[in-house]
Protein backbone atom coordinates (compact mmCIF):
# COMPACT_ATOMS: atom_id res chain seq x y z
CA UNK A 1 0.00 0.00 0.00
CA UNK A 2 1.53 3.32 -0.98
CA UNK A 3 1.32 6.48 1.06
CA UNK A 4 -1.48 8.02 -1.00
CA UNK A 5 -3.73 4.98 -0.63
CA UNK A 6 -2.78 4.88 3.02
CA UNK A 7 -3.98 8.46 3.37
CA UNK A 8 -7.18 8.23 1.33
CA UNK A 9 -8.46 5.01 2.83
CA UNK A 10 -9.43 6.89 6.01
CA UNK A 11 -11.60 9.33 4.08
CA UNK A 12 -14.06 7.01 2.40
CA UNK A 13 -13.12 3.33 2.25
CA UNK A 14 -12.28 2.93 5.93
CA UNK A 15 -13.84 6.10 7.32
CA UNK A 16 -13.63 5.69 11.11
CA UNK A 17 -17.16 6.92 11.74
CA UNK A 18 -19.11 5.92 8.67
CA UNK A 19 -17.52 2.55 7.88
CA UNK A 20 -15.66 1.33 10.97
CA UNK A 21 -18.29 3.00 13.22
CA UNK A 22 -15.75 3.79 15.92
CA UNK A 23 -16.01 6.69 18.35
CA UNK A 24 -19.69 7.34 17.83
CA UNK A 25 -20.25 8.75 21.34
CA UNK A 26 -18.37 12.04 20.78
CA UNK A 27 -19.72 12.08 17.22
CA UNK A 28 -23.32 12.11 18.37
CA UNK A 29 -22.65 14.51 21.23
CA UNK A 30 -20.58 17.22 19.54
CA UNK A 31 -22.18 17.59 16.11
CA UNK A 32 -24.97 19.99 17.04
CA UNK A 33 -23.39 22.49 14.62
CA UNK A 34 -20.87 22.32 11.78
CA UNK A 35 -18.25 24.36 13.60
CA UNK A 36 -18.46 22.18 16.73
CA UNK A 37 -18.13 19.01 14.67
CA UNK A 38 -15.15 20.41 12.80
CA UNK A 39 -13.34 21.56 15.95
CA UNK A 40 -13.85 18.19 17.60
CA UNK A 41 -12.60 16.49 14.42
CA UNK A 42 -9.49 18.67 14.24
CA UNK A 43 -8.68 18.15 17.93
CA UNK A 44 -9.03 14.40 17.48
CA UNK A 45 -6.92 14.46 14.32
CA UNK A 46 -4.14 16.30 16.12
CA UNK A 47 -4.08 13.76 18.94
CA UNK A 48 -4.41 10.86 16.49
CA UNK A 49 -1.39 11.88 14.40
CA UNK A 50 0.80 12.53 17.45
CA UNK A 51 -0.20 9.37 19.29
CA UNK A 52 0.22 7.28 16.14
CA UNK A 53 3.76 8.61 15.64
CA UNK A 54 4.70 8.17 19.29
CA UNK A 55 3.29 4.68 19.49
CA UNK A 56 4.91 3.52 16.27
CA UNK A 57 8.25 4.68 17.64
CA UNK A 58 7.98 2.95 21.00
CA UNK A 59 6.00 -0.12 19.90
CA UNK A 60 9.16 -2.22 19.52
CA UNK A 61 10.25 -1.81 23.12
CA UNK A 62 6.80 -2.30 24.66
CA UNK A 63 6.25 -5.77 26.08
CA UNK A 64 3.10 -7.31 24.68
CA UNK A 65 1.28 -7.67 27.99
CA UNK A 66 1.48 -4.00 28.98
CA UNK A 67 0.87 -2.53 25.53
CA UNK A 68 -2.69 -1.33 26.19
CA UNK A 69 -1.79 0.62 29.37
CA UNK A 70 1.19 2.11 27.54
CA UNK A 71 -0.95 3.22 24.60
CA UNK A 72 -3.54 4.72 26.93
CA UNK A 73 -0.88 6.69 28.84
CA UNK A 74 0.56 8.07 25.59
CA UNK A 75 -2.91 8.99 24.27
CA UNK A 76 -4.01 10.50 27.59
CA UNK A 77 -0.86 12.64 27.72
CA UNK A 78 -1.48 14.06 24.25
CA UNK A 79 -5.17 14.67 25.00
CA UNK A 80 -4.30 16.59 28.15
CA UNK A 81 -1.77 18.65 26.18
CA UNK A 82 -4.46 19.53 23.61
CA UNK A 83 -6.87 20.28 26.45
CA UNK A 84 -4.45 22.71 28.09
CA UNK A 85 -3.46 24.35 24.81
CA UNK A 86 -7.10 24.90 23.82
CA UNK A 87 -7.91 26.34 27.23
CA UNK A 88 -5.04 28.76 26.87
CA UNK A 89 -5.32 29.88 23.25
CA UNK A 90 -8.86 29.21 21.96
CA UNK A 91 -11.08 29.65 25.04
CA UNK A 92 -14.20 30.24 22.92
CA UNK A 93 -14.00 26.82 21.28
CA UNK A 94 -12.95 25.29 24.57
CA UNK A 95 -16.15 26.61 26.16
CA UNK A 96 -18.28 24.51 23.79
CA UNK A 97 -16.05 21.46 23.46
CA UNK A 98 -14.39 21.48 26.87
CA UNK A 99 -16.26 18.54 28.28
CA UNK A 100 -15.70 16.39 25.20
CA UNK A 101 -11.93 16.85 24.94
CA UNK A 102 -11.11 14.46 27.80
CA UNK A 103 -13.41 11.98 26.04
CA UNK A 104 -10.89 11.71 23.20
CA UNK A 105 -8.88 9.48 25.56
CA UNK A 106 -11.53 6.79 25.39
CA UNK A 107 -12.29 7.38 21.73
CA UNK A 108 -11.97 3.95 20.16
CA UNK A 109 -10.43 5.38 16.99
CA UNK A 110 -7.19 6.27 18.75
CA UNK A 111 -6.71 2.98 20.53
CA UNK A 112 -7.95 1.15 17.45
CA UNK A 113 -5.39 2.79 15.15
CA UNK A 114 -2.65 2.35 17.75
CA UNK A 115 -3.38 -1.34 18.07
CA UNK A 116 -4.12 -2.21 14.46
CA UNK A 117 -1.82 0.14 12.55
CA UNK A 118 0.74 2.19 14.46
CA UNK A 119 2.13 -0.74 16.45
CA UNK A 120 2.90 -2.64 13.22
CA UNK A 121 4.13 0.18 10.94
CA UNK A 122 6.79 2.84 10.83
CA UNK A 123 6.48 6.43 12.02
CA UNK A 124 5.81 7.98 8.60
CA UNK A 125 3.16 5.45 7.58
CA UNK A 126 1.52 5.82 11.00
CA UNK A 127 1.50 9.59 10.74
CA UNK A 128 -0.12 9.37 7.29
CA UNK A 129 -2.62 6.82 8.58
CA UNK A 130 -3.47 9.12 11.50
CA UNK A 131 -3.79 12.10 9.17
CA UNK A 132 -6.08 10.21 6.77
CA UNK A 133 -8.22 8.83 9.57
CA UNK A 134 -8.32 12.28 11.16
CA UNK A 135 -9.39 13.95 7.92
CA UNK A 136 -12.08 11.29 7.44
CA UNK A 137 -13.27 11.77 11.00
CA UNK A 138 -13.28 15.57 10.67
CA UNK A 139 -15.17 15.40 7.36
CA UNK A 140 -17.78 13.04 8.76
CA UNK A 141 -18.28 15.21 11.84
CA UNK A 142 -18.42 18.43 9.83
CA UNK A 143 -20.94 17.04 7.34
CA UNK A 144 -23.10 15.60 10.12
CA UNK A 145 -22.86 18.86 12.06
CA UNK A 146 -23.76 20.87 8.96
CA UNK A 147 -26.79 18.70 8.20
CA UNK A 148 -28.05 19.03 11.76
CA UNK A 149 -27.38 22.78 11.81
CA UNK A 150 -29.09 23.36 8.45
CA UNK A 151 -32.21 21.42 9.40
CA UNK A 152 -32.28 22.36 13.07
CA UNK A 153 -31.18 26.00 13.24
CA UNK A 154 -31.45 27.10 9.57
CA UNK A 155 -27.80 28.14 9.51
CA UNK A 156 -24.41 26.91 8.24
CA UNK A 157 -21.19 27.52 10.22
CA UNK A 158 -23.17 30.01 12.33
CA UNK A 159 -24.41 31.96 9.28
CA UNK A 160 -28.21 32.09 9.37
CA UNK A 161 -29.76 31.77 5.89
CA UNK A 162 -33.42 31.92 6.89
CA UNK A 163 -35.50 33.26 9.73
CA UNK A 164 -37.28 30.97 12.14
CA UNK A 165 -36.48 27.92 14.24
CA UNK A 166 -36.06 24.94 11.90
CA UNK A 167 -36.69 21.36 12.90
CA UNK A 168 -35.66 21.41 16.52
CA UNK A 169 -35.34 17.63 16.65
CA UNK A 170 -32.16 17.75 14.59
CA UNK A 171 -30.27 19.83 17.13
CA UNK A 172 -31.33 17.44 19.88
CA UNK A 173 -29.94 13.93 20.39
CA UNK A 174 -32.36 12.03 18.09
CA UNK A 175 -31.31 14.20 15.14
CA UNK A 176 -27.73 12.98 15.61
CA UNK A 177 -28.86 9.35 15.28
CA UNK A 178 -30.98 10.10 12.20
CA UNK A 179 -28.22 12.07 10.53
CA UNK A 180 -25.55 9.47 11.28
CA UNK A 181 -27.76 6.64 10.06
CA UNK A 182 -28.40 8.33 6.71
CA UNK A 183 -24.72 9.19 6.28
CA UNK A 184 -23.69 5.58 6.95
CA UNK A 185 -26.25 4.34 4.45
CA UNK A 186 -25.03 6.83 1.86
CA UNK A 187 -21.35 5.92 2.28
CA UNK A 188 -22.22 2.23 2.12
CA UNK A 189 -23.91 2.86 -1.22
CA UNK A 190 -20.90 4.82 -2.55
CA UNK A 191 -18.38 2.21 -1.41
CA UNK A 192 -20.24 -0.66 -3.06
CA UNK B 1 6.69 -8.33 14.03
CA UNK B 2 8.37 -9.99 16.96
CA UNK B 3 7.00 -8.64 20.21
CA UNK B 4 9.33 -8.13 23.08
CA UNK B 5 9.01 -10.78 25.72
CA UNK B 6 6.91 -9.78 28.72
CA UNK B 7 8.90 -10.31 31.88
CA UNK B 8 8.10 -8.57 35.13
CA UNK B 9 11.29 -6.55 34.83
CA UNK B 10 10.74 -5.37 31.26
CA UNK B 11 7.05 -4.60 31.82
CA UNK B 12 7.74 -2.54 34.94
CA UNK B 13 10.62 -0.70 33.34
CA UNK B 14 8.81 0.19 30.11
CA UNK B 15 5.57 1.24 31.76
CA UNK B 16 7.52 3.31 34.27
CA UNK B 17 9.55 5.00 31.55
CA UNK B 18 6.50 5.84 29.45
CA UNK B 19 4.55 7.26 32.38
CA UNK B 20 7.59 9.23 33.54
CA UNK B 21 8.15 10.78 30.12
CA UNK B 22 4.44 11.57 29.77
CA UNK B 23 4.36 13.16 33.21
CA UNK B 24 7.38 15.31 32.37
CA UNK B 25 5.82 16.44 29.08
CA UNK B 26 2.56 17.31 30.85
CA UNK B 27 4.35 19.26 33.55
CA UNK B 28 6.11 21.27 30.87
CA UNK B 29 2.94 22.09 28.94
CA UNK B 30 1.13 22.90 32.19
CA UNK B 31 3.76 25.44 33.17
CA UNK B 32 3.76 26.88 29.68
CA UNK B 33 -0.02 27.33 29.52
CA UNK B 34 -0.66 28.27 33.14
CA UNK B 35 -0.44 32.01 32.59
CA UNK B 36 -2.43 32.19 29.32
CA UNK B 37 -5.16 30.03 30.88
CA UNK B 38 -5.40 32.29 33.92
CA UNK B 39 -5.38 35.37 31.67
CA UNK B 40 -8.15 34.00 29.46
CA UNK B 41 -10.19 33.11 32.55
CA UNK B 42 -9.77 36.61 33.96
CA UNK B 43 -10.69 38.04 30.59
CA UNK B 44 -13.78 35.88 30.36
CA UNK B 45 -14.84 36.96 33.85
CA UNK B 46 -14.38 40.63 33.00
CA UNK B 47 -16.39 40.14 29.82
CA UNK B 48 -19.28 38.45 31.61
CA UNK B 49 -19.26 41.02 34.39
CA UNK B 50 -19.12 43.79 31.80
CA UNK B 51 -22.36 42.53 30.23
CA UNK B 52 -24.29 42.97 33.46
CA UNK B 53 -22.40 45.98 34.86
CA UNK B 54 -21.31 48.09 31.87
CA UNK B 55 -17.93 49.72 32.42
CA UNK B 56 -16.47 46.78 34.31
CA UNK B 57 -13.94 46.05 31.58
CA UNK B 58 -11.76 48.96 32.67
CA UNK B 59 -12.56 48.99 36.37
CA UNK B 60 -11.34 47.22 39.47
CA UNK B 61 -13.18 44.03 40.36
CA UNK B 62 -13.23 42.85 43.94
CA UNK B 63 -14.34 39.26 44.42
CA UNK B 64 -16.09 37.89 47.47
CA UNK B 65 -17.70 34.49 48.04
CA UNK B 66 -20.89 34.87 50.06
CA UNK B 67 -23.14 31.95 51.07
CA UNK B 68 -26.66 32.19 49.65
CA UNK B 69 -29.19 33.35 52.24
CA UNK B 70 -31.26 30.17 51.87
CA UNK B 71 -28.19 28.01 52.51
CA UNK B 72 -28.26 26.26 49.12
CA UNK B 73 -24.73 27.14 48.11
CA UNK B 74 -22.17 29.88 47.61
CA UNK B 75 -22.59 32.89 45.35
CA UNK B 76 -19.71 34.88 43.88
CA UNK B 77 -20.02 38.63 44.33
CA UNK B 78 -18.01 40.92 42.07
CA UNK B 79 -17.92 44.50 43.31
CA UNK B 80 -17.09 46.73 40.37
CA UNK B 81 -15.19 49.80 41.54
CA UNK B 82 -14.19 52.82 39.53
CA UNK B 83 -12.13 55.55 41.21
CA UNK B 84 -12.96 54.02 44.59
CA UNK B 85 -16.70 54.18 43.95
CA UNK B 86 -18.81 51.06 43.54
CA UNK B 87 -20.60 51.38 40.19
CA UNK B 88 -22.40 48.09 40.48
CA UNK B 89 -22.31 44.60 41.92
CA UNK B 90 -22.33 41.55 39.71
CA UNK B 91 -23.47 38.33 41.32
CA UNK B 92 -22.92 34.91 39.84
CA UNK B 93 -25.91 32.96 41.00
CA UNK B 94 -27.54 29.66 40.18
CA UNK B 95 -30.77 27.74 40.15
CA UNK B 96 -31.16 23.99 40.41
CA UNK B 97 -34.65 24.14 38.91
CA UNK B 98 -33.64 24.41 35.27
CA UNK B 99 -35.11 22.02 32.73
CA UNK B 100 -31.66 20.60 32.11
CA UNK B 101 -30.31 20.87 35.68
CA UNK B 102 -28.30 23.70 37.14
CA UNK B 103 -28.30 27.10 35.43
CA UNK B 104 -25.58 29.65 36.19
CA UNK B 105 -26.60 33.28 35.81
CA UNK B 106 -24.70 36.54 36.17
CA UNK B 107 -26.79 39.47 37.36
CA UNK B 108 -25.75 43.05 38.04
CA UNK B 109 -27.36 45.23 40.72
CA UNK B 110 -27.08 48.95 41.33
CA UNK B 111 -26.86 50.23 44.92
CA UNK B 112 -30.67 50.16 45.29
CA UNK B 113 -30.85 46.50 44.35
CA UNK B 114 -32.35 47.17 40.93
CA UNK B 115 -31.21 44.92 38.12
CA UNK B 116 -28.79 46.60 35.72
CA UNK B 117 -28.72 43.61 33.41
CA UNK B 118 -28.45 39.82 33.53
CA UNK B 119 -27.33 36.94 31.36
CA UNK B 120 -26.81 33.19 31.40
CA UNK B 121 -23.26 32.00 32.11
CA UNK B 122 -23.85 28.28 31.72
CA UNK B 123 -26.95 26.22 31.08
CA UNK B 124 -28.17 22.91 29.69
CA UNK B 125 -31.60 24.07 28.55
CA UNK B 126 -33.27 22.83 25.38
CA UNK B 127 -31.93 24.48 22.21
CA UNK B 128 -34.64 26.58 20.58
CA UNK B 129 -36.70 26.79 23.76
CA UNK B 130 -35.07 27.29 27.18
CA UNK B 131 -31.81 28.54 25.68
CA UNK B 132 -33.63 31.71 24.64
CA UNK B 133 -32.88 32.93 28.15
CA UNK B 134 -29.33 33.66 26.93
CA UNK B 135 -28.54 37.00 25.30
CA UNK B 136 -26.72 35.26 22.47
CA UNK B 137 -29.98 33.56 21.42
CA UNK B 138 -32.78 36.06 22.04
CA UNK B 139 -33.48 39.38 23.72
CA UNK B 140 -35.83 37.79 26.28
CA UNK B 141 -33.79 38.75 29.34
CA UNK B 142 -33.81 42.47 28.37
CA UNK B 143 -37.14 42.81 30.22
CA UNK B 144 -35.37 42.36 33.57
CA UNK B 145 -33.47 45.64 33.20
CA UNK B 146 -34.37 48.12 35.93
CA UNK B 147 -36.67 45.72 37.78
CA UNK B 148 -36.27 45.07 41.48
CA UNK B 149 -36.54 41.38 42.39
CA UNK B 150 -37.77 42.33 45.87
CA UNK B 151 -41.11 43.40 44.34
CA UNK B 152 -43.97 40.97 44.79
CA UNK B 153 -44.70 40.72 41.08
CA UNK B 154 -41.20 39.46 40.19
CA UNK B 155 -42.68 36.20 38.88
CA UNK B 156 -43.71 34.83 35.50
CA UNK B 157 -47.19 35.95 34.45
CA UNK B 158 -48.46 32.38 34.80
CA UNK B 159 -47.74 32.69 38.54
CA UNK B 160 -49.39 36.11 38.72
CA UNK B 161 -46.27 38.18 38.13
CA UNK B 162 -45.15 40.65 35.50
CA UNK B 163 -42.38 38.70 33.75
CA UNK B 164 -43.23 37.30 30.34
CA UNK B 165 -42.09 33.68 30.33
CA UNK B 166 -40.38 32.23 27.25
CA UNK B 167 -43.03 30.53 25.13
CA UNK B 168 -43.02 26.78 25.88
CA UNK B 169 -40.21 27.20 28.41
CA UNK B 170 -41.89 28.29 31.62
CA UNK B 171 -39.63 26.02 33.68
CA UNK B 172 -36.47 27.66 32.31
CA UNK B 173 -38.01 31.11 32.88
CA UNK B 174 -38.92 30.24 36.47
CA UNK B 175 -35.40 28.94 37.09
CA UNK B 176 -33.94 32.18 35.74
CA UNK B 177 -36.13 34.19 38.10
CA UNK B 178 -35.32 31.82 40.97
CA UNK B 179 -31.60 32.39 40.43
CA UNK B 180 -31.96 36.18 40.31
CA UNK B 181 -34.17 36.17 43.41
CA UNK B 182 -31.54 34.17 45.29
CA UNK B 183 -28.89 36.72 44.29
CA UNK B 184 -31.13 39.64 45.20
CA UNK B 185 -32.04 38.28 48.64
CA UNK B 186 -28.41 37.55 49.43
CA UNK B 187 -27.34 40.97 48.13
CA UNK B 188 -29.99 42.75 50.26
CA UNK B 189 -28.95 40.78 53.33
CA UNK B 190 -25.29 41.65 52.67
CA UNK B 191 -26.11 45.35 52.30
CA UNK B 192 -28.15 45.32 55.52
CA UNK B 193 -25.31 43.65 57.41
CA UNK B 194 -22.95 46.38 56.17
CA UNK B 195 -25.36 49.09 57.36
CA UNK B 196 -25.77 47.39 60.74
CA UNK B 197 -22.02 47.10 61.14
CA UNK B 198 -21.62 50.79 60.39
CA UNK B 199 -24.34 51.70 62.89
CA UNK B 200 -22.67 49.61 65.58
CA UNK B 201 -19.36 51.30 64.80
CA UNK B 202 -20.98 54.72 64.99
CA UNK B 203 -22.64 53.92 68.30
CA UNK B 204 -19.32 52.77 69.69
CA UNK B 205 -17.74 55.99 68.49
CA UNK B 206 -20.46 58.05 70.17
CA UNK B 207 -19.96 56.36 73.51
Amino acid sequence: MNNWQNFTKGILKENPILVLVLGTCPTLATTSSAINGMSMGLATMFVLVLSNIAISLVAKIIPDKVRIPCYIVVIAAFVTIVDLLMQAYVPAIYATLGIFIPLIVVNCILLGRAESFASKNGALASAIDGLGMGVGYTLALTVLGAIREILGSLSVFGWKFAQGDGILLFVLAPGAFFGLAFLIALVKKINK
Amino acid sequence: MAKKESTLKSMTLVLFLITAISAAALAGVYMLTKEPIQASKDNKLKETVNVVVPGADNAEIETKIIPAIDGTGDLSFYFVKKDGKTIGTAVQTFSNNGFGGTILIMVGFDENGNIIDSDVVEHHETPGLGNKSAKSVSNWNEQFKGKNPQNDNFKVNKDGGEIDAITAATISSRAYIDAIKRASDTFKNYQNSLVNNNEIKEEQNNE
